[in-house]
């Protein structure tokens, strides 16, 4: 017989998990509810009453020409990041993996930027590619190129490509140099022995062999570019000029914070939400096929 | 098929040097086995041979031709490793043609060369599996595999059996030494299992601590060990050592304060005299004396059976090392009883103690 007292229930566990469900519920719960709820509101002119309109937001944004090129412009952006972060990432990942001395230095500068909040970093490319005081567009300037982001919406998007890369590069270096270095040194050097080159081993056993964390990696640049960028676009462009730079993640803060539409901001953010989370559940599904040595 | 000619090699490590000026000339068509205790720089040289380690100094030439600054590729030269490192995401067949389609062979010659391999090591079945589908066993043939569809010059193992079970390992020890009796291709071989360089080799090389202790074939190695090191490290169950003071008419070998045993043969005709050496006897080579007063004088510790054998420990007087002796047949033998033992004169080598070298 099994008796009772084996079963009898504590509040510890309990109480271990309740500051996670708390914070889930606080910061994640809550306010995603809140925005499902507002999208679905419309606010009269002077924020006094609101009256509840179903998906009329929604259906008043999918027929909107600018949040369709709005969207554009988001992927044309994410891409450019992911690709460019991923692509750079892994060409330093592959030398680090290479480097013998000073790899500590060298990884330690890799590193760097990534702790470096997004403001910050929008600030610093926006002082270096100011059009009067910046560096590089005096350089520019001398070989004949005129810089002036705050006119040209092509030279924009390539600036706030550029800050949102070099700040997502330390991230994606990271889990591709450990990727790499999980590889056995005897897959390596048996390839060399069976006749390939180092770039041909890169791209026929090294390339295929951290695909997975490509691939988790891919994902979160997405992810990253099309949500975590808000504070370099504010800093940098603050989406202009002529809505140049205006992303998703930047038109609902712009449309919510400063037009105070928030029921239309709010089903911007759902239609976002609703993006990550298909984004995670890709994720998930693909990521369990990992490699064995 | 190629002459390996290794000249004077020293590899190191920044300012330690881990091999000390190996040299070996190893012919057309032999299996060679370097053998060596853990850490002695088997691997080392292997890899030094194959390219994916820096020369220090000293020539190693394949076919007539130095290749100390030639890249792994360019070598001619096929390797086995531990852990096999089969290209994970690949095919059986894939991991086969993988070399083959990088030296730019017609599609249609791969697949012959690998089919062919695979009729050899009986991998047909398995040509479309990954490498994570495959037993040990199987992994370790594909590995094989892949040396052999590029015919190289040298095959180069590095333990390639060690992560195999007892069973296995002893199946494919002779599948190897059938496979190299058919190819006939220059086999470097490196364990540090004594019995796979003993049954495996042509000759044996065996390394200790950096240094070449004696190269030849296992039966000479066996019966003439150059060294106490090499004594002791081939043969199961190992050598006895016994240390001894040689009287100055060579006559007499004083055991310790109160044993001293006559030397059969006269040991100052070889020169030996006053001298301290070590006795090596191997287990199966005592016997036990027919007289009751003339050898080595051994109370028993214990006694094993081991069916066709009997193994018996024991001790000499004053003496605390342990001492086997393997007899024939079964002995029905008490602890504490005193046996005599003596050895045919053949069979007891002498080492100069403060070498380690044999006289
Ligand atoms: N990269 C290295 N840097 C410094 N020392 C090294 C390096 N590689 C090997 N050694 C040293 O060289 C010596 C020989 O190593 P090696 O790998 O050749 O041994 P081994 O005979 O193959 O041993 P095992 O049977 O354990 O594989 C060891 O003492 C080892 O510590
Ligand atoms: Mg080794």
């Amino acid at each position: 017989m099994i008796k009772r007292t084996h079963f009898k229930s504590s509040p510890l566990p309990y109480l271990l998990v309740a500051p996670q469900i708390l914070i889930t519920v606080a910061f994640f719960i809550w306010p995603a509810s809140q925005a499902v709820y507002q999208s679905m509101l419309l606010e009269d002119p002077f924020g006094l009453k609101s009256e509840f309109i179903w998906f009329e937001n929604y259906v008043l944004l999918f027929s909107d020409e600018i949040y369709f090129s709005t969207f554009l412009r988001t992927v044309v952006f994410s891409s450019l990041v992911a690709f460019l972060s991923l692509s750079i990432a892994l060409l330093l990942a592959a030398t680090a993996d290479h480097v013998v001395r000073g790899t500590r230095t060298y990884r330690t500068l890799l590193i760097w930027p990534y702790a470096v909040a997004p403001v910050v970093a929008g600030t610093i490319w926006m002082f270096i590619f100011d059009p009067t005081l910046g560096i590089v567009s005096y350089f520019l300037h001398g070989i004949g190129y005129e810089w002036n982001h705050r006119l040209n919406g092509n030279q924009a998007m390539a600036l706030i490509v550029l800050a949102a890369t070099w700040k997502q590069i330390s991230y994606n270096f990271l889990f591709f140099l450990a990727g790499m270095q999980a590889i056995p040194k005897s897959l390596i050097e048996a390839a060399a022995i069976d006749g390939a080159g180092p770039a041909r081993r890169f791209w026929t056993i090294i390339f295929p062999l951290i695909s997975p964390t490509t691939f988790f990696l891919m994902v979160m640049n997405i992810v990253y570019a099309f949500f975590e960028t808000l504070g370099i676009v504010h800093a940098v462009t603050k989406g202009g000029p002529a809505k140049a730079t205006e992303i998703l993640v930047y038109k609902v803060f712009n449309d919510g914070f400063i037009g105070l539409d928030l029921g239309g901001s709010a089903a911007q953010s759902v239609i976002l939400m609703l993006i990550v989370i298909t984004l995670t559940v890709i994720q998930f599904r693909y990521i369990e096929r990992k490699v064995e040595y | 098929m190629a002459r390996v000619l290794i000249e004077n090699i020293t590899k190191s490590y920044g300012e330690t040097e881990v091999l000390h000026g190996i040299n070996t000339d190893i012919s057309d068509g032999e299996f060679i086995v370097i053998v060596g205790p853990s850490g002695c720089g088997k691997s080392t040289l292997l890899r030094m041979i194959a390219g994916l380690e820096d020369i220090s100094s000293g020539t190693i030439s394949i076919d007539g031709r130095v290749v100390n600054t030639l890249e792994p590729k360019d070598r001619d030269i096929a390797m086995v490793f531990q852990n096999y490192a089969l290209y994970p995401h690949m095919t059986v067949f894939k991991n086969m043609a993988y070399g083959l389609k990088l030296r730019k062979f017609s599609k249609k010659n791969i697949k012959i060369r690998v089919h062919q391999a695979a009729k050899l090591l009986q991998l047909e079945e398995l040509l479309e599996r990954k490498p994570r589908q495959l037993s040990g066993g199987q992994r370790q043939r594909v590995a094989m595999g892949r040396c052999i569809v590029r015919e190289p010059k040298v095959f180069l193992f590095d333990e390639p059996l060690s992560n195999l079970d007892a069973k296995l390992r002893v199946q494919m020890r002779l599948e190897l030494r059938k496979l190299h009796k058919r190819l006939k291709v220059t086999s470097i071989y490196v364990t540090h299992d004594q019995v796979e360089a003993m049954t495996l080799g042509d000759r044996l090389v065996v390394i200790n601590d950096g240094y070449a202790e004696q190269i030849g074939p296992p039966l000479e190695l066996y019966e003439k060990p150059a060294s106490i090191f090499v004594a002791g490290f081939l043969g199961s169950p190992a050598m006895n050592f016994i240390s001894a003071q040689i009287s100055a008419d060579g006559k007499t070998a004083q055991l310790s304060e109160d044993v001293k045993v006559p030397v059969a043969n006269p040991l100052s005709k070889q020169g030996i005299t006053e001298k301290k050496v070590t006795f090596g006897i191997r287990p199966e080579h005592f016997s036990l004396s027919d007289k009751e007063k003339t050898g080595l004088p051994l109370r028993v510790d214990h006694a094993e059976f081991h069916g066709a054998s009997t193994m018996i420990y024991g001790r000499l007087p004053g003496n605390d090392e342990l001492i086997t002796v393997r007899l024939p047949h079964i002995h029905h033998i008490s602890p504490e009883t005193v046996l005599m033992l003596t050895a045919l004169p053949e069979h007891i080598h002498i080492f100069d103690q403060k070498t380690g070298k044999r006289i």
